[in-house]
């Protein structure tokens, strides 16, 4: 099997020549492909910094294998926004003032995206708490995020309804 | 992490026969493989991806009450399948006690039951371990143990296995399905992981190339759906393993207990079936005296390997408390934090 991939990532079909099957995509989309945005904390499945969408689901980056990956669809938060347009999580979290040094925050908002589209949190805070309890935040914006994370979902869900009308 | 060969098998029987060579490892979604490679407590040479087999991500449920999960079905895809989580609540309440979103939306039910031990001095090579370096010698014994085995131990290791999903698995009589270089096999679940003994480098009774396609689950297994939970004390609320866990599960008869299943998770190298716990509740009303008596049938057998004492009482009242929520029967709604013992989840009882 030839050491290379192709990923379809924030929408853009890319073929990636890999040199070491060890290269976790955590450290394809930091090291290789300069996308930055997608943060490396623990490197372990622990902090949630890592956090980006594949296939539409939030997983740990720093926990998936590069290769095993082959034919994926990332999304990462540099793909979030629409030209100037803020993603509803992004331009909540910023009204909420749901961060303060901000490593965490990438990873926070890609985890919220796949909760309010996992679709099981509802508006309980309690549920969307336990949701989002794969994100660690040293700076304690807990309080922010919960509520950024009700606003998004409440924000979404309206427009939808509007689009759908 | 060590350098190592990697390939992606198109069928099962290439994978069993990649497997069986020395040195390799399987590879579903990698979510403890790759972070135990990252800590260089295991270097296979050869990885065989088996995350894209065909036909290993089903949930069948075959018509008779019961239920076929593919090695590959994702915790929380299990977790949320409406039949699955109605028929078999106590395993949904545990799926969805364990780990974080991320996690659940990655890992697979084989992978959960090959899940190696979270004891820091496995996971630490500087440290002495029998089951990383077999005779290497233990240094959890004497050393920072308070969360470590009450059940079942040996001198040579007194980890736990860390998995909330085996717990109710083990109480309602999962069997594990496994295909290897010898043919295919089928393994009560019970029988499945070994205790330490003198050799706790083996873990399960798997051979070499063995690979679990599937866990089933028995029709009798949905006949407790209506009085079953799964509880888990841990160090916080959400995202950490169990200290003690228990899956209780009551067919109850006009308040009497016609059949009780109980196992205990965090207690020990296994999941822990109670059978002994179980014999004192058939027949007898579900009361309080009754849950006592069954508890400490439960723990008869336990002692401390070493400062966790106080898990042999944390885990009698485990037992009572969720034979107790069993009693009470299963919530209409999986609880806001499933499996805590704390206000959010009693009140939806």
């Amino acid at each position: 099997m030839s050491l290379s991939i192709t990923l379809t990532i924030n929408g853009a079909a890319r073929h990636i020549p890999l040199d070491d099957p060890r290269i976790t995509l955590l450290d394809l989309l930091r090291e290789r492909l300069d996308l930055t945005g997608t943060k490396k904390g623990c490197d372990r499945g622990q902090c949630g910094a890592c956090t980006v969408l594949v296939d539409g689901r939030r997983v740990n980056s720093c926990l998936c294998l590069a290769l095993s990956h082959d034919g994926a669809d990332i999304l990462t938060i540099e793909g979030v926004a629409q030209g100037d347009r803020l993603h509803p999580v992004q331009a909540s979290f910023i009204s909420h003032d749901a961060l303060q040094c901000g490593f965490c925050t990438p990873g926070q908002i890609m985890s919220a995206i796949g909760l309010i589209a996992e679709g099981h949190a509802g508006r309980d805070p309690e549920r969307v708490r336990e949701g989002m309890s794969g994100n660690l935040c040293r700076c304690g914006a807990y309080v922010g995020i919960t509520e950024a994370v009700l606003e998004a979902q409440q924000t979404m869900a309206t427009s939808d309804r509007r689009d759908a009308a | 992490m060590n350098r190592f060969e990697y390939a992606r098998p198109a069928t099962l029987a290439e994978a069993v026969a990649a497997g069986a060579v020395a040195g390799s490892a399987y590879l579903a979604a990698g979510t403890n493989l790759l972070d135990l490679m990252k800590g260089g407590v295991m270097r296979p040479g050869h990885l065989v991806d088996i995350s894209r087999l065909p036909g290993l991500d089903r949930i069948e449920h075959p018509g008779d009450g019961g239920v076929r999960i593919g090695a590959l079905v994702r915790n929380a895809d299990l977790a949320h399948d409406p039949d699955f989580a109605r028929n078999f609540p106590a395993v949904a309440e545990a799926l969805l006690s364990g780990a974080s979103a991320q996690l659940r939306n990655a890992a697979t039910a084989g992978g959960n039951l090959l899940q190696r031990t979270r004891c820091a001095y496995f996971h630490d090579t500087a440290s002495a371990c029998n089951k990383r370096d077999p005779g290497a010698g233990c240094d959890a014994v004497g050393g920072e143990n308070r969360l470590h085995a009450i059940l079942g131990w040996s001198e040579h290791c007194i980890a736990t296995h860390p998995s909330d999903f085996c717990v109710p698995l083990v109480a309602l009589d999962a069997v594990v399905e496994v295909e290897g270089p010898a043919g295919r096999r089928e393994i009560p679940l019970e029988g499945f992981h070994l205790l330490p003994g003198g050799t706790p480098e083996r873990e399960t009774v798997l051979e070499p190339g063995e690979l679990i396609t599937a866990v089933r689950l028995p029709a009798e297994a949905a006949g407790f759906a209506a009085n079953a939970r799964y509880l888990k004390v841990r160090e916080r609320t959400s995202y950490a393993f169990a200290v003690v866990s228990a899956a209780a599960a009551l067919r109850l008869e006009g308040g009497v207990i016609a059949e009780a299943r109980i196992a205990l998770g965090g207690v020990a190298l296994k999941p822990w079936r109670a059978r002994a716990a179980e014999a004192t509740l058939a027949g007898a009303r579900a009361d309080p005296a009754a849950f006592r008596r069954a508890a400490e049938a439960a723990l008869a057998d336990a002692k401390p390997s070493g400062d966790n004492g106080f898990k042999i009482e944390l885990a009698r009242r485990i037992v009572v408390r969720a034979l107790t929520l069993a009693a009470a029967g299963t919530p209409e709604r999986m609880p806001a934090l499933p499996a805590s013992p704390f206000a959010g989840a009693m009140t939806h009882a």
